[in-house]
Formats: structure tokens, C-alpha cells, sequence
């Protein structure tokens, strides 16, 4: 077999890698801090990749305003507005269900994928509408010597690689992030220390729904925007943050990248496996390390 | 001293307080005045902690009055409480974060007032944290997880300091040099409120001594008058 033909599955596979990473590392994010399973991350996911869309495509038809919000714009607008919604869905019901069992989260959080999916079906032909606005400079192809490949795949690689090392570094080397760790820790003397603890939750949520709609806006130009493409995406991902360790940062970012990769490359081994691998190695993890690869054991 | 002349910063009246259904203080009073270091002494399970606790907020529900500084704190958040009252807060269990290193542990709580130990002053005075800073919290010894627990709290500019049972399982050598700290920060006019096991620890280093049991004060007791009713102390004290 070529090596230009394991390269190229490679890099696609990375590219899938880093959409596993950055969804990986806000549910982490949030878990670690919130102790909260976001089942609605995927519509977190489908939501940023919408509101770049209608941003673009809609606004003058849907809400009567003559302008457009391209990818660049996008890239600035879909988190904001996706962290916003995080926000009230934190402070209106999830703050509600801490004290209680992790299915209660969950279900809550289940329930809302389902009501977002159902609003944008509705609306939306499900079988996806394509992203009309990509810039002209991430259009075409990039000759990297060895294979030439989308110049807006490229950018997608490099682009995430950015934010999960940022998240990553702010999270294990800042002061913020010291209070985050302090704040999953012992929430009650940190508190008591002067840190208002319930906001920084709030925040976090926040964030770690504006990096699945981040991780939106940057998959729409390669998948078409529909409402399922969260659906699709969320289990493979939960499979990851299994993988990684619940609540392990590092371990989302590095287990999601590295995942995309054997998934590509199974793709040129054996195809009929390709979907199936990531399951396969949780199923393994799971007997050997329940904790994950990455996680601490309780 | 001249004790009737200085601000009370710290005044309980009346206080109650509960763990969800066990209602544990019954009725607290007591006072303290700048610069006064003071002890709560009594046996396990008597409310000492509890007290250190619910004037810091962390118990479930608090009734009753606690002013710090003159201002009510009986129904602010946790969170805002250490602010209003400059108070510094060491937990019995220590409260080192294993997920911190030495020196976030050292730089987590926020900055209360001017005037706090700098973090050279800190590492100077305990050298052994400036030597295992980048080392996991939870990899300290005892007696250095102790130190830390404390210096945290200096390094905030907090005045008023609530100890509880800093003493606890540390070596005769660290009890020492902990001795030698409280009495200088005693001279730096810091008030503190000690929970203490040790009685021999405490007894040369407070001004007074609050004997809790059951969730109340039932006796008071000024340094002045400690050979008097040593007695008395040890028959409650049961040592």
C-alpha cells in the first residue's frame, strides 16, 4: 500500500481527531467541575455549526436584518451565543441537580438535545444544508511535498490543536485554572477562602458549551449543517472521554486526537472496522483500567 | 492590656446551627476583641468546629447572630464572608488541594487586605515549602501540610485568624516553632480564635478560654484566672 494513501487517511483521521478532542475536553471540563454528564454537548456541537449558517444565510429573511455574519465572524459569535445558552441552562435547571445522582444530569441534559434537535428539524432538512461561507484563503488545496490536502483542513488541524493546548495550559498553569482544580476539589473551603465558587461553575459550563459550538462553526464548511450532526458525533466522543478518563484534561485532548488517528487508519487497514474501533478499545479499557487511561482511580 | 478599649471584631450571639437534620450548636456566645487570642476548648463532638464552621458558612443552615467587624454575616454566602471580616480560616482536616502544588496552594486564597506576608516572607519563614514548592499538595508531611494550611492564610492580609486544631498529630519540634509563630503574630496584634485539643499548647498562649459543651459556652475563663479554676477546666475537660 502507498504510504501517500496511510498519510492522507492519517491526516483526515486527525482531522476527525481534533472534533473528538475539542467536544472531549469540554465535557471533561464540565464533568470535572460540575460533576454533570452533558448529554446535550452534541446539541451544543450542531447548534454552534447553526448559528454560523443562519448567521450567513438567514438573517435578513428570518429576523429582518440586512447583514452577514461570515466564518471569521462566526468563529466569534456561534460560542458567544452557544456559552450564552450554557449559561442560562446552568443557572435556570442544571444548578438544581447537584446534590442529586448523575442520571438526573443526564436526563435533564438528554432532554434538551432532544427538544433542540426536534426545534431545528423542524426547520432544517435533516439530511444537512452545506455551509456556503467558507473564506476564499482556506479554499483549495495545500501542497504539504508528500500529498496535497484541503487548505481548510489544515487550518481546522491547526486551529483546534490551538484552543485545546490553550484551554489545557490555563486550566494546569494559571491562577484561574489553580482556582478551577481548588473548586472541583473542595468546593466548600475554597469558598470560604473568598472565591465565589458558584459563578466559576457557571462560567465553566459556559465555556465548555461555547467550545462545542466553536467546535460547530469549525466543522460546518467540511460536514453539511444539520440537526443530527451532534447525535451522530456525541457517542463516539463519550467513547473518548471513557477512554481518556472522565474528568482528566489532558487525557480528552490527547485520547480524541489520538483516537482520529487509529480510526483513519483503520479506514486503510480494514474499512468495515472503522467505525467500530473506538468502541472496541473503550470495551478494552474499560476491562483494564475502568478509570481510563488517563483518570485516577477513586 | 487594656482590652476594653478595642474593637470587638468578632461578636456571636445566640447562634444555632445544624447538619441537616442534627442540630449541633445550641446557642453560642461569644466575643472577641482586636488583637486577643482566645480558645475554644471542650471534648470531641462538643460544637468547636462546628463554631469555626458556621462562622464561616459552611454549615447547611446557621441561625442567631454572628457579626464580624461590626457587619452581619448570618446570612451571606460563604464566599463573601472571608472578604468582609479579613478572616483567615485553617480547616482541622487542613485542606491541603492535592491537585494544587505547593505554590498554588500558597497562592489560592485571594488577597483580603494590604500588609499580607509576601511569599518570600513566607518560604523565609518556612523553608521547608520553599524547598517542595513545585511538589504535589498531598506529598507533605504532616507538620508541612500544617504550615502551609497556615501560611496560605498570613500571605491573604487576613487579621482575624480562626485556627482549628493546628496542633493535631504534629511532632513536639513543630509544636514548637508553631508556639513561636502564634506568638508573634500575637505581637503583630493579629486576634486569633484557637480550637485546641492540647491544652498545654494553648493555655500559656490565649487571654481567655470559652469551656463548650454541647453546642454552648458554659464557662468562661480569663487567662488571669486559669490556676483558680483549673479544677473545674479539668472535671469538664475530663483530663
Amino acid at each position: 500500500m502507498p504510504i501517500s494513501v496511510i498519510l492522507a487517511q492519517a491526516l483526515l483521521g486527525l482531522n476527525v481527531g481534533v472534533f473528538y478532542a475539542m467536544l472531549s475536553l469540554g465535557l471533561a471540563v464540565i464533568f470535572g467541575l460540575l460533576n454533570i454528564i452533558n448529554f446535550a454537548h452534541g446539541a451544543m456541537y450542531m447548534l454552534g455549526a447553526f448559528v454560523a449558517l443562519i448567521g450567513y444565510s438567514y438573517l435578513e429573511q428570518w429576523f429582518g436584518i440586512s447583514a452577514q455574519i461570515g466564518f471569521w465572524g462566526s468563529l466569534i459569535v456561534a460560542p458567544l451565543v452557544v456559552g450564552a445558552l450554557g449559561v442560562l441552562i446552568e443557572r435556570t435547571m442544571l444548578k438544581r441537580l447537584y446534590d442529586l445522582d448523575h442520571i438526573y444530569g443526564l436526563l435533564l441534559t438528554f432532554g434538551i438535545t432532544l427538544i433542540l434537535q426536534g426545534l431545528f428539524s423542524n426547520y432544517f432538512n435533516v439530511a444537512g444544508t452545506p455551509y456556503p461561507a467558507t473564506p476564499d484563503v482556506l479554499n483549495g488545496v495545500m501542497n504539504l511535498g508528500f500529498m496535497y490536502f484541503p487548505t481548510y483542513r489544515i487550518f481546522a488541524i491547526v486551529f483546534s490543536l490551538v484552543v485545546c493546548f490553550v484551554t489545557w495550559y490555563v486550566i494546569e498553569h494559571t491562577r484561574l485554572g489553580s482556582r478551577l482544580r481548588a473548586g472541583v476539589e473542595n468546593p466548600q473551603l475554597t469558598q470560604a477562602f473568598g472565591i465565589n465558587v458558584p459563578v466559576m461553575i457557571t462560567l465553566t459550563f459556559g465555556f465548555g458549551a461555547a467550545l462545542a459550538g466553536l467546535a460547530g462553526v469549525l466543522a460546518a464548511p467540511i460536514y453539511s449543517v444539520s440537526p443530527l450532526m451532534g447525535a451522530d458525533l456525541i457517542i463516539v466522543v463519550f467513547a473518548v472521554v471513557v477512554i481518556g478518563g472522565m474528568g482528566s484534561i489532558m487525557g480528552a485532548i490527547l485520547s480524541g486526537l489520538a483516537l482520529g488517528l487509529i480510526e483513519g487508519l483503520t479506514k486503510v487497514i480494514y474499512p468495515p472496522a472503522a467505525s467500530t474501533v473506538i468502541f472496541f478499545l473503550m470495551v478494552l479499557v474499560l476491562l483494564f483500567r475502568p478509570a481510563g487511561l488517563f483518570g485516577k482511580e477513586k | 492590656m487594656q482590652s476594653e478599649n478595642r474593637q470587638e471584631l468578632l461578636r456571636i450571639e445566640d447562634l444555632n446551627a445544624w447538619y441537616g437534620e442534627s442540630h449541633i450548636l445550641h446557642g453560642m456566645n461569644l466575643s472577641v476583641k482586636e488583637g486577643e487570642v482566645i480558645t475554644l476548648l471542650g471534648r470531641n463532638g462538643s460544637g468547636r468546629t462546628t463554631t469555626l464552621k458556621a462562622i464561616m458558612g459552611l454549615v447547611q443552615r446557621r441561625t442567631g447572630s454572628i457579626k464580624v467587624r461590626g457587619t452581619e454575616v448570618i446570612r451571606m454566602p460563604s464566599h463573601r464572608i472571608a472578604h468582609v471580616g479579613r478572616l483567615g480560616y485553617c480547616p482541622e482536616e487542613r485542606g491541603i488541594f492535592a491537585s494544587l502544588d505547593v505554590e498554588e496552594n500558597l497562592k489560592l486564597p485571594p488577597t483580603l487586605a494590604d500588609g499580607g506576608m509576601t511569599i518570600d516572607d513566607i518560604y523565609e519563614m518556612f523553608p521547608n515549602l520553599y524547598e517542595r514548592r513545585l511538589s504535589q499538595g498531598s506529598k507533605l508531611s504532616g507538620g508541612e501540610q500544617q504550615m502551609l494550611a497556615v501560611a496560605r492564610i498570613l500571605r491573604t492580609g487576613a487579621t482575624l485568624l480562626l485556627l482549628d486544631e493546628i496542633t493535631e498529630g504534629l511532632a513536639p519540634v513543630i509544636l514548637k516553632s508553631l508556639d513561636s509563630m502564634i506568638r508573634k503574630l500575637r505581637e503583630k496584634g493579629f486576634t486569633i480564635v484557637l480550637v485546641e485539643q492540647n491544652f498545654h499548647f494553648a493555655a500559656p498562649l490565649a487571654d481567655r478560654h470559652y469551656v463548650i459543651e454541647h453546642g454552648k459556652v458554659i464557662e468562661t475563663i480569663d487567662a488571669s484566672e486559669l490556676e483558680a479554676k483549673q479544677e473545674q477546666l479539668n472535671r469538664h475537660l475530663s483530663v
